[in-house]
Parts: structure tokens; sequence; C-alpha cells
């Protein structure tokens, strides 16, 4: 970042949560530019005032879901946060996601977010091998919109440290688990489709989500898991009463 | 900032809707108590309906229609999110859901002043 695109030596007051729960937010002065995100603002603090600072990034363009952290209150990919855009002139908070354990500064143990796509039965099983055909899916078939509408998730736990649902039942599943395995129930490809369904339909699954709709609110992405969790709340009452889709 | 994820208005249709509910809860065992007067006698339910007649009497039937409206209303928009297809985060089913309640708190109100 040029120094040239600092703008006319103005300093960003920014407040950075440091340590672990019991740590505190610690303010630093940042460098205005023209064109800076929050991780930029990050990487800025621990490469000139901070090098002991702890926080977790990647690929920088919005892809690998690593850098999400909580900003200004609501939880964001902080790599695609432009400072300028957040609204009011306040100092810049940046703390870790919601709903996770802290390791620390801004770094989150993301293990108990993961071992939930699996509870919800989130893993493909195949049911051929590369030597057989490719099934053919129509691309205008309802299951095939309903896959396209969740499947570009970047799995940055972002809808999960919205969710308050999430906070008050430490059992749910969560946003992002739910939109996946919504995604795995409409795979004609996927060998445990029933199984999935299976593992969603329990009281901590679906059936749990009030629609606040924070996951589709904060989503980076654009998806609706509010939408994918309705689908499977169709789904279950569908099994319920005992007609399967095909 | 604590509460900054919670300003969006599927929050807040959620929580008008269960805080329309606990107080619509509340009121049932009031109504059943009032209506109960009636096992007493024709003169215990005239006395009582007499007591609704006073204004702030008027003010909380009005308050109550409100809410059952915005309560039906709400209910509405989660039905929508489970059974009709969509796209996008349901601001308009969220603001019309507040503006049928606030619609029909207004028309209850000039029903009252006639």
């Amino acid at each position: 970042m040029a120094e040239a695109a600092a703008c006319g030596g103005r300093m960003l007051e920014v407040r950075i949560w440091r340590g672990r729960d019991d740590g505190a937010f610690v303010s630093y002065e940042v460098p205005a530019r023209a064109n800076q995100t929050v991780l930029d603002v990050v990487t800025w603090v621990q490469r000139h005032l901070e090098p002991t600072l702890a926080y977790r990034f990647a690929c920088r363009v919005g892809v690998c879901g690593s850098c999400a952290m909580t900003v200004n209150g609501r939880p964001r990919w902080t790599c695609r946060t432009h400072v300028g855009r957040l609204a009011g002139d306040g100092p810049l908070a940046i703390e870790p996601l919601r709903n996770l354990p802290r390791i620390r500064d801004l770094v989150c143990d993301l293990e108990p977010f993961f071992t939930r796509w699996q509870r919800a039965g989130g893993r493909f099983v195949a049911t051929s091998t590369r030597r057989d055909p490719l099934p053919r899916i129509a691309p205008d078939s309802e299951a095939r919109r309903a896959v396209d509408a969740g499947i570009e998730c970047i799995n940055c736990a972002v809808c999960h440290a919205a969710c308050d649902v999430v906070a008050w039942r430490p059992e749910y599943l969560g946003p992002a688990p739910l939109n996946r395995a919504w995604t795995l129930v409409n795979d004609i490809r996927h060998g445990a489709r029933e199984e999935t369904l299976d593992r969603v339909r329990g009281d901590a699954g679906c059936h749990a989500c009030h629609s606040q709709m924070s996951c589709s609110e904060f989503c980076p992405v654009g998806i609706a898991p509010t939408a994918a969790i309705a689908g499977l709340k169709r789904a279950s009452l569908r099994h319920l009463l005992g007609r399967r889709d095909e | 900032m604590r509460a900054a994820h919670r300003r969006h208005p599927g929050y807040l249709a959620f929580l008008a809707h269960r805080l329309s509910g606990l107080a619509l809860a509340l009121f049932l065992p009031f109504h059943f108590l009032f209506l109960a007067t009636a096992i007493e006698g024709e003169a215990a339910l005239e006395g009582a309906l007499a007591w609704t007649a006073n204004p702030l009497a008027k003010l909380a039937e009005w308050g109550l229609v409100t809410l059952l409206a915005l309560h039906l209303a709400l209910g509405l928009r989660v039905l929508a999110i489970e059974f009709l297809p969509w796209r996008g985060p349901l601001r308009l089913w969220v603001g019309l859901g507040g503006g049928a309640a606030l619609a029909t708190g207004l028309l209850f109100l000039a029903a009252l002043g006639r």
C-alpha cells in the first residue's frame, strides 16, 4: 500500500480485542487510506505496532473464509469490508467472532463449528466411481436450483456468530451446517440423503430455527440459510406425512 | 454495540412476534376470569362490562387488538418463510406485517372514538 494513498495524514482510531475471554480492547492509531479494508487495518497494527497480535487470514480476496471477525458489533469478512463503507465515524472496534471459544486476540477455535457440519450429515457419500457415467441433472430442476442457492458457502462462520439460537442452545446445529445438509438432501448423487435428513430433523436441527434471519442478513456471499432451513422443515414435514421426494 | 447484530428487520420481526405472543398469553387468564363473571349471574357480568367503559380499559383494548393484529401478521410472515419460495431478506413482509398491525390498531381507535 503506497504511502501516497494516505488520506492527508489522517489517523484512524482502532480498538482491537487483546487476550482471551478476560482480555480487553486496546486502542491503536492507524493511518487512514483512501481504500482500506478492516483486514488491512489489522495487518498494519500487527506489522507496525503489535507484532504479537494474533489473527487469521489466508486469501485476502473473499474466497477462503478465514478472516471473519466482529466489526463494530457485526460479524463480517474483514478482507472485503472497506473501512470507508462502515456506517458511523466512531472508532473501529474489532473483536473475535461470537459463539466460538476464543484462543487469543482475534483468533477463535472453529472446531465446534465444523463438528456441527459432521453432526448434520454434511459429508458427501459417493454412489458412483470415476469410471461410471456422470449423472444427468437438469440445470433448471427444482432440486438443482436449491443446491445452487446454497453451494457457494465459504465456511467463514459469520452466520454461526450472527445467530442468537446458536448462542441460546449450544446443541443447535446452526445455519451453515443446515444449509450444507439442504444442498446434500437435494443432490441426487449423495448416497445418504435419508440419513442427512434424519440428522437434521431432530430437536436441535432445523426446527430449532426461529427465523430471526441474522444468518441471511450477514452472510457475506449472499446465501440465505433461512431458506435452506425452511426447505429442511418442509422436507421433514413431508417425511412425517410419509411422502418421499425423488 | 453489543446488540448490533440484532439491528435488522428479521430480528425485529422475531422480537415483536415473540413479545406480542407473551403479552397475549398474559392477557388470556384475565379474559377468562372476566368471562367467568357470567357464571355468577347477569349482574356480575354487567358490572364487569360497565368497568370496561373507563378510558384505561379502552386503551388496553386498543393495545390488545393491535397486538393481536401484529402477532397474526408476523405469524403469516413465518408461514411465508417456511412455505413460499422466496429470495432476499423479506423486508417487504416485515413492513407489510407492521403496517397491517398499525392500520388495524388505527381503525380500532377510530371505531372507539365513534
